[in-house]
């Protein structure tokens, strides 16, 4: 067992797909000789040479449209978005191309598009972007958000080994802040469509994914310090297909549930997953699901106004509490 | 105000065929414009002949550009099967049967036909059509009952009623069907011709944009890196005139398409694009370019849209004297008169050619027109791998709507 960053997780992932499956080639910018604007992919063109890591302009269509033409001649494409704020200039090819692919044409289209989302890093509205709501409402992609660095390795071979597009968005505020014991050998795969239960309890539940899922349980160890609370926090890691079995199950084992997520309100996941509690365990429910999410607002980049926008853990637990004494 | 046809001097040339090459648009040698840097799978050196060698070729019996008398009249079955094909589909249009709209290819028949005639299908080249390349995909094995299914949305088409008209693919005869987005087709082939690449196979692409298509920033992108990475892909731009009602002059300010391909790096040709012999020539060589390891070659076809973007449009807007031009530069017509000119055929064997084309469609038409429509429930499945992924698992059992 050695330690490693999330970000360090993700970059094995990536290796070891890639010599597993000479099928798997990485495009995107500056991904080749300087090896990512994060550096995920340090040293992979000197392993894998420019035939399989392939730099190419600043142009986000083309290199999710050109990883659709690979894919469908068997090749299995992982494009980088540098920001991930970056996909929506090629949110027609993702949306209207790639993601109907399948459907209207039987044409399989199983392509990775990975990149770097999320704020509390000061990187204005164009560089802390989360974009999951934009797609999720897309069928024919799948949306992976990983919060732990096993995820962060176990999701990217499992999106990469995917026969549909996978949309794989990391956090880059955790990825140096995380680290964790993973195994050296064996072959860490994390299920798609599969949630996880970060934290056991039974007064509450809190459904959220990515870095939230850290606020949650720093929420949650508060709340049971002051409140004497049993917070169950859910890390959905994948949104898209959604694992309604597990949110059922934390419904009917607590009765009471809040979302959380980093991305702004309005239009929100958040609202997705409430619809489905409401539709399928209404009678389940002791109290109405609530929300802690960003204010709708782009997000601003000085400190105290992008600290004032994004969710922390104060309010996760001012709405726990409210939740838990409706 | 000025009628579009006497700002577009090209247009009013209906007869006179544009230059074969445009001066000042083809791009520098080859290996000029080679990275220093080599490639992985290095283009080895060739001896394939550019186009003007194919083009003075002539074969033992005086035919032209190495084809066979078959290939000669193929070219001519071709053409007949794309009008014929779409003067049908017409007919089924008016009574009702054809359910969305149709787009007609009448006058650019030798565009599609000659550009597709150009790729080695035993090679595994391909190529991605816009709506007016009918033509094209018959040229690649397409089924005409297939191309009626489309349209009538039956569940036997190969889209089961999900997509319409020539929406469609079939990666093993080597085509992948477009979407509606003018554009997104181009950095899609360049992820087909930059797998070729990978592979180190010697197969090309070909894709088709438009006067229209040319302005998104789809097409800009995908040229880019396929002329960039120097990829084995043909840009067919097709100048018809009109993007729906939007003239040349409206789309664009050049005053030809090919003059794009010089901010890419590419070369480029200005082709006659009613000219079946001279479209498939030229395309010749901007594949053998592509094959030998050369890139991207930009093909301006000039041609004319002669009916409206669809069916429903009478384009009124269209001035009629220009209409009449084109007519009379009929690319169907003018390949019948030069085949039996040049004794490359006989009027037999051009009447065969109809009548065998006649009675493919009248089967064709008998087969798909009784074709049921799909089942409802067909609608859900195949939108992932997995059928079990489609949907969340309790949407079934809730009322719709």
């Amino acid at each position: 067992m050695a330690e490693v960053t999330y970000l360090e997780a993700l970059r094995q992932g990536l290796r070891e797909e890639m010599r597993r499956d000479e099928r798997v080639f990485i495009l995107g910018e500056d991904v080749g000789r300087y090896g990512g604007a994060f550096k995920v992919t340090e040293g992979f063109i000197d392993e894998f040479g420019d035939r399989r890591v392939i730099d190419t302009p600043i142009s986000e269509a083309a290199i999710v449209g050109a990883a659709a033409g690979a894919a469908h001649l068997g090749m299995r494409p992982v494009a980088e978005m540098q920001f991930i704020d970056f996909i929506s200039c090629a949110y027609d090819m993702l949306t209207n191309y790639v993601a109907t692919s399948r459907y209207r044409a039987n044409l399989a289209c199983p392509i990775v598009v990975r990149g770097p989302c999320g704020g509390y890093v000061r990187g204005g509205p164009f560089h802390s972007q989360n974009p999951e709501a934009a797609f999720l409402h897309t069928p024919g992609l799948k949306i992976v958000c990983p919060a732990t660095a096993r995820d962060a390795k176990g999701l990217i071979k499992a999106a990469i080994r995917d026969d549909d597009p996978v949309l794989y968005f990391e956090h880059k505020y955790l990825y140096r802040r995380i680290k964790e014991q993973l195994p050296e050998d064996g072959d860490l795969v994390t299920p798609i469509g599969s949630a996880r239960v970060a934290r056991e309890g039974t007064d509450l539940s809190i459904v959220t994914y990515s870095a939230m899922v850290w606020k949650a349980l720093d929420a949650a160890q508060q709340l049971e310090k002051e409140d004497g609370l049993a917070v169950e926090v859910l890390d959905l890691r994948t949104l898209l297909p959604m694992d309604d079995a597990a949110i059922l199950a934390t419904v009917r084992k607590t009765n009471r549930v809040m979302i959380v997520h980093e991305d702004t309100r309005t239009g929100g996941v958040a609202g997705e997953i409430a619809a489905r509690i409401n539709e399928a365990a209404f009678e389940w429910l002791d109290a109405p699901v609530l929300r802690v999410t960003a204010a709708d607002t782009p997000l601003p980049y000085a400190p105290t106004l992008e600290d004032y926008v994004l969710p922390q853990v104060a309010d996760i637990v001012m709405v726990a509490r409210k939740l838990a004494s409706y | 105000m000025t009628a579009p046809d006497e700002r577009r001097p090209a247009k009013g040339r209906a007869v006179a065929p544009p230059a074969r090459s445009v001066p000042g648009t083809s791009a520098p040698a080859p290996d000029e414009r080679r990275p220093a840097k080599g490639r992985a799978v290095a283009p080895p050196a060739r001896s394939v002949p550019g186009t003007s060698d194919i083009a003075r070729r002539t074969g033992p019996a005086g035919l032209p550009a190495g084809l066979s008398r078959a290939q000669l009249l193929e070219l001519y079955y071709f053409m007949r099967l794309t009008r014929s094909l779409e003067e049908r589909l017409t007919n089924l249009y008016r009574q009702g049967k054809v359910i969305g709209g149709l787009f007609r290819s009448l006058g650019q028949e030798a565009d599609s036909v000659g550009t597709a005639y150009a790729l080695d299908r035993s090679a595994g080249d391909m190529l991605s059509p816009l709506i007016r390349n009918l033509g094209s995909l018959l040229v690649m094995g397409a089924r005409p009952v297939d191309v009626l299914r489309q349209y009538m949305a039956k569940a036997t088409g190969p889209t089961r009623g999900r997509e319409l008209n020539v929406h469609f693919g079939d990666l093993e005869r080597g085509f992948i069907g477009q979407i509606s987005h003018l554009g997104d087709m181009v950095p899609v082939m360049a992820g087909v011709t930059l797998t070729f690449r990978m592979r180190g196979e010697r197969r090309v692409g070909l894709v088709y944009v438009g006067d229209g298509a040319m302005s998104t920033g789809a097409f800009h992108e995908g040229m880019n890196l396929a002329a960039v990475r120097r990829l084995p892909l043909v840009v067919v731009a097709e100048n018809n005139g009109y993007a729906y009602s939007t003239t040349l002059e409206r789309q664009t300010a050049v005053t030809e398409l090919a003059q794009k391909a010089r901010a890419y790096g590419v070369p480029s040709e200005r082709v006659d694009g009613n000219d079946v012999l001279a479209v498939y020539e030229a395309a010749r060589g901007a594949v053998a370019r592509a094959r030998a390891g050369d890139g991207v070659t930009l093909l301006e076809l000039v041609t004319f849209r002669r009916k409206g973007h669809a069916e429903h449009d009478d384009q009124h807007y269209v001035p009629r004297e220009l209409l009449a031009q084109w007519e009379r530069n009929d690319p169907i017509a003018r390949w019948a008169a030069r085949l039996t000119e040049s004794r490359w055929a006989d009027q037999a064997a051009l009447e065969a050619a109809d009548a065998r084309v006649a009675a493919e469609l009248d089967e064709a038409v008998r087969v798909a027109e009784q074709e049921p429509l799909p089942e409802p429930g067909t609608a859900l499945g195949g939108v992932y791998a997995e059928p079990a992924s489609q949907l969340a698992p309790w949407y079934r059992e809730v009322p719709r709507g």
